[in-house]
């Protein structure tokens, strides 16, 4: 086994966290301000197939700028499906797991409505970033050879991550989520402050969703992502509420995916593959009881999580 | 005062007994009904998408004869029944239910609907108005085994499957024996994804196989995915039950091609003239089921030669894939040498042949 | 001319009955207009969906077939509901229950006699009621949020059913396909009227109703479950454990999803394969809100959502639209249903901008 073998895992290992990571990086920060929006799935279906559609229609017009435009597009329509949910729990103030779970089965719906008429078509891939000597390297591809919605999940971790802990607006958002009472009586506004991440979270989901129908299988199909919106779910709860965890337990999920598939490849089956396919949610299970238990500060679930805000009752 | 003679009666007997026949072809015969229940989206270049072609050729060979209709995404639940009595309510006499998650729900409606003729695909269970039919797919997987086996340079070849159910058992099995055929040496790294439908496992497990050392890579999965990573990875590999070029014009050598077309012909001409019964087919490519598309540039001549050989023997009947001496995956021999398998023990198929890595 | 919503000092009852009719008369409206811009006949989608269910009879059954597994479930949905415990993993418990039962049935596979059914039944509330213990245990023990554990857990269960039909309990006989042995005709639900065709499951969803229907408005446990989701506070000091209430609730809405799994599993197809998973356990999260969280309300929503799932088959038939139509009209249902909630809580009052008094006051 020579380094052009991890190199070889390691690039399958990104191409299988990426989308995983960016849905839950919006989930981490919707959840910290106190909403708890089961609608991933939803919401990555609707960007996985807003995105492949703009881009498929914009293609002759943008040439290699299409995939760009598919993927903003894609982050716009996740705000979109995201703001249902926001008005209906915030403003409405309607009971968050079952708008929620509604957002999650429209999603469903709807991008199979949509993409009827792209079933069976392909779109442009994206352009890499850096030039070929870098990205096509046998050796430094497991550098500079990847998508660029890649980077863009790996630099808004850390941007999230510095945000929630080193920025006042961070700071801000993590008391709404704590204790948005006293935010209120602060004189924040809990409202819109909950809005922007709500929305914040859909740009990421509808970008996750495009990872699948523009990078990973450039092509339309229903349910595409095949449940990865609950496994972004399992992340966070796994990463308890924490940045630098949910990446590390991003790609912790990542290598038992791709784990599953080399021991398989290689003849190894002494587990059966249905144990390992249950693995993150276990694990997520597991990491909730031992984070309860341990009331380790910081590692909580924030605890107006799920809450709605009464500023007069 | 009518003349009624004995010639007169006899030219009104004569045009009395005209009467019907006349009746008969004035009125043209009220087309056969014929309905289809699809698992999938009929545009998804794959499975159904070749059900839907065989529909079509239908409708054009038996024009005026026959009125087809169909229903798509129906899920292999229960809720698949009320789809099926809602086909033979509105008319149909001849329903194909094209995927195997259709049997019991089949059976049920046709207890419900017995006037109606059912073809289940894939299927294993029959009754008097339920018939079961299916192709020989491992044929294809023999053609694409040889060009495997031709072409690969590591020695190495991947496959990526579903389920471990017979149907699968018997590609991997197939294109493993024909690629061994030309090179002795040649292992196939096998990977099941266990699911039916997630295009970025798909694109994961090829992606792995590649990594191991794979060069040409074949499936038994819906999606395009796996072509896709071949694309990328400059390896070549097949389209499965259609031509799948469109997504990997340079790593698609060639696809095996469901043709349902002849089958749904057959079967409709003989419920149009009262014969049709209950069977079991198992057509292949003698029978048309079954074909090959077209050889990419990529694919040299001798290779060609050598694929299309398989396919003439094929179909003189020649040539059989599953032919001994064959050994699975312990070295034990299951086939001795020159013995054929017998179509029983393909169906229920659940050992790989020895060079195959599970 | 503002808009001020004012907290009603009850919930309106008039609006707790005429929002889940009006959300999905709005459903309907919208359906249609949505589906003719998109280029379907869209009165027509709205009429084969949720009209010839109700009309056509030989269409009853199937609404039955359908609405009886959600009326099951989502009684014992609501109870949890009620005390705001959200048990979002019925699906697992379902699929976990018909398991059990199934296990059971393959334990005794040539037992005949009245009693193997009624076992397989009870085998199935036991493992619907086992899959929502671990949750509950999580929360009374560890504070763990039951949205998040259940959830998980559906996921677990699928791996589990997947992992039987494909291994251990795989059909000797079925040509190695991922399913298990069918059952037995011992096994297999009888007709409940005999000479009919009114599927089993209807008559148990009927008598469940009635039976939570007396639970939650007649009972002291009742109270006690409203109370606790509605004034924590005043619960406790009322005597009435939350904890004990966390343990109930999962465990009776656990194995009411296992109930309507085992019986799903030995009437329809009498036998388990990976298909088996139908989404009952997640629709029915949708029939409890619908229905207002009420026994009587759950049974109509139960009704109105089964008669969608098979009016969108007819739809899909006769109009081509796609198969993902009847999800669009449930998730707008619930939309509907979930915005006008406020209407129960809040009266919408119109002001008028300059208040005719402001002189007299000024005078006075």
């Amino acid at each position: 086994m020579n380094i052009g073998f991890f190199i070889d895992a390691l690039v399958t290992v990104v191409g299988v966290t990426t989308p995983i990571l960016l849905a839950a990086t919006g989930e981490l920060v919707v959840e910290k301000s106190g909403v708890l929006n089961l609608g991933i799935e939803g919401m990555m279906l609707i960007g996985a197939v807003t995105g492949f559609a703009v881009t498929f229609n914009t293609g002759p017009a943008l040439g290699d700028f299409a995939p760009w435009a598919g993927v903003l597009a894609a982050a716009l329509a996740g705000v979109a499906s995201s703001m249902l949910f926001g008005v209906l729990v915030l403003t409405l103030g309607s009971n968050q797991v079952a708008t929620g779970l509604a957002l999650a089965i429209f999603g469903i719906g709807l991008s199979a409505l949509v993409g009827a008429g792209y079933v069976g078509m392909i779109v442009p891939s994206f352009d890499s970033l850096f030039p070929d000597r870098l990205a096509g390297d046998p050796l430094w591809r497991v550098v500079f050879g990847y998508s660029p919605l890649v980077y863009f999940a790996l630099l808004m971790v850390f941007a999230v991550g510095w945000f929630l802990n080193r920025t006042r607006a961070g700071l801000i958002l993590r008391a709404v989520g704590e204790n948005d009472l006293s935010a209120h009586s602060i004189g924040y506004s809990v409202i819109a402050i909950r809005y922007a991440a709500i929305a914040f979270g859909g740009a990421l989901a509808g970008i996750a969703g495009a990872y699948f129908s523009m990078v990973i299988t450039p092509m339309w199909a229903e349910q595409m992502t095949a449940g990865r919106g609950w496994i972004a779910l399992a992340l966070v709860v796994f990463s308890g509420w924490r940045a630098g965890r949910l990446l590390a337990g991003a790609y912790f999920f990542g290598v038992l995916m791709t784990l599953e598939l080399y021991a398989k490849a290689s003849g190894f089956s002494f587990l059966p593959s249905q144990f390992w396919a249950a693995m993150p949610y276990i694990a997520a299970v597991i990491a909730l009881a031992v984070i309860s238990a341990r009331e380790v500060a910081g590692t909580e679930a924030p605890a107006c999580l799920g809450r709605p805000f009464l500023p007069n009752s | 005062m009518s003349t009624i003679t004995r010639r007169n009666l006899i030219k009104a007997g004569a045009a009395g007994l005209a009467l019907p026949a006349l009746a008969r072809s004035g009125f043209a015969a009220e087309p056969l009904k014929v309905g289809f229940v699809y698992l999938g989206a009929i545009g998804d270049y794959g499975w159904t998408w070749s059900h839907e072609q065989g529909r079509k050729a239908l409708d054009a060979a038996l024009k005026g004869q026959v009125a087809t209709s169909y229903v798509e995404n129906v899920k292999e639940d229960a809720s698949a029944i009320p789809v099926m009595k809602d086909l033979a309510q509105q008319g149909n006499k001849l329903i194909f239910t094209t995927s195997y998650g259709y049997m019991d729900q089949t059976l049920e409606a046709a207890k419900q609907f017995p006037d109606v003729k059912w073809e289940h695909c894939t299927g294993y269970k029959r009754a008097d108005n339920v018939g079961t039919y299916n192709s020989r797919f491992y044929q294809g997987r023999a053609v694409i085994g040889t060009i495997a086996g031709m072409m690969s340079k590591s020695g190495v070849i991947g496959f990526v499957g579903s389920f471990k159910i017979p149907e699968v058992v018997m590609g991997v099995n197939a294109f493993t024996l024909a690629a061994q055929a030309v090179n002795p040496k040649i292992t196939t790294k096998l990977v099941m994804i266990d699911t039916w439908f997630d295009p970025a496992k798909e694109a994961a497990a090829a992606e792995t196989l590649a990594n191991l050392g794979c060069d040409v890579i074949a499936q038994h999965v819906d999606s395009p995915a796996v072509l896709q990573v071949c694309e990328k990875r400059k390896i070549y590999g097949f389209g499965y039950g259609a031509d799948m070029s469109r997504f990997a014009p340079k790593a698609h050598l060639t696809a095996s091609l469901d043709l349902w077309g002849p089958y749904y012909i057959e079967r409709a001409k003989a419920v149009l003239a009262g014969t049709w019964k209950s069977d079991d087919v198992w057509w292949g490519m003698k029978e048309g089921l079954l074909g090959m598309a077209p050889y990419s540039k990529a694919v040299p001549a001798n290779v060609r030669a050598a694929a299309d050989k398989i396919i003439a023997d094929t179909k003189a009947g020649t040539y059989e894939v599953f032919t001994g001496p064959i050994a699975d995956q312990t070295g034990k021999e299951r086939v001795p040498k020159g013995q054929r398998m017998a179509d029983k023990d393909l169906l229920v198929m659940d050992w790989y042949v020895k060079g195959v890595q599970s | 001319m503002r808009i001020r919503l004012e907290k009603r000092l009850t919930p309106s009852r008039f609006m707790q009955i005429a929002t889940p009719i009006a959300s999905v008369l709005l459903t309907m409206a919208l359906g249609a207009i949505i589906f003719q811009l998109i280029g379907f006949d869209g009165p027509r989608a709205i009429y084969e969906t949720f009209i010839t269910p109700i009309v056509a009879s030989y269409k009853w059954q199937d609404v039955a077939t359908k609405a009886a597994p959600l009326i099951i479930i989502a009684l014992g949905l609501s109870l949890g509901n009620q005390a705001k415990i959200w048990n979002i993993g019925a699906e697992g418990q379902y699929i976990v229950g018909a398991l059990a039962g199934a296990g059971v049935a393959f334990m005794l596979p040539h037992a005949t006699g009245f009693w193997v059914i009624p076992l397989m039944i009870a085998a199935g509330i036991v493992g619907g009621i086992a899959w929502a213990a671990i949750p509950a245990f999580l929360k009374t023990r560890y504070r763990v949020s039951e949205v998040l554990s259940t959830l998980m857990l559906v996921y677990v269960a699928l791996q589990l059913l997947n992992y039987l039909v494909s291994g251990p309990w795989k059909d000797p006989n079925g040509h190695n396909f991922p399913q298990t042995p069918p059952f037995t005709p011992a096994q297999l639900l009888p007709h409940a009227i005999p000479g009919t065709d009114v599927p089993p499951g209807l008559v148990v969803a009927v008598v469940l109703t009635l039976l939570f229907w007396l639970l939650t408005a007649r009972s002291v446990y009742g109270f006690s479950v409203r109370t606790v989701g509605a004034a924590p506070n005043a619960a406790r000091y009322g005597g009435f454990d939350a904890s004990r209430t966390v343990w109930s609730t999962l465990l009776i809405s656990g194995g009411m999803a296992g109930l309507a799994g085992i019986l799903e599993a030995s009437s329809q197809l009498g036998q388990i394969n990976l298909g088996f998973p139908s989404g009952y356990g997640f629709t029915a999260i949708i029939v409890s809100f619908l229905g207002r969280l009420h026994p009587v309300g759950v049974f109509l929503a139960a009704l109105i959502l089964a008669v969608t799932y098979v009016g969108g088959q007819v739809a899909q038939t006769v109009v081509h639209v796609p198969s993902a139509t009847a999800g669009i009209f449930q998730a707008m249902m619930l939309f509907f249903i979930l915005a006008s909630d406020i209407l129960v809580r809040y009266r919408v009052r119109i002001l008028r901008e300059a208040p005719r008094a402001a002189p007299a006051e000024a005078v006075a």
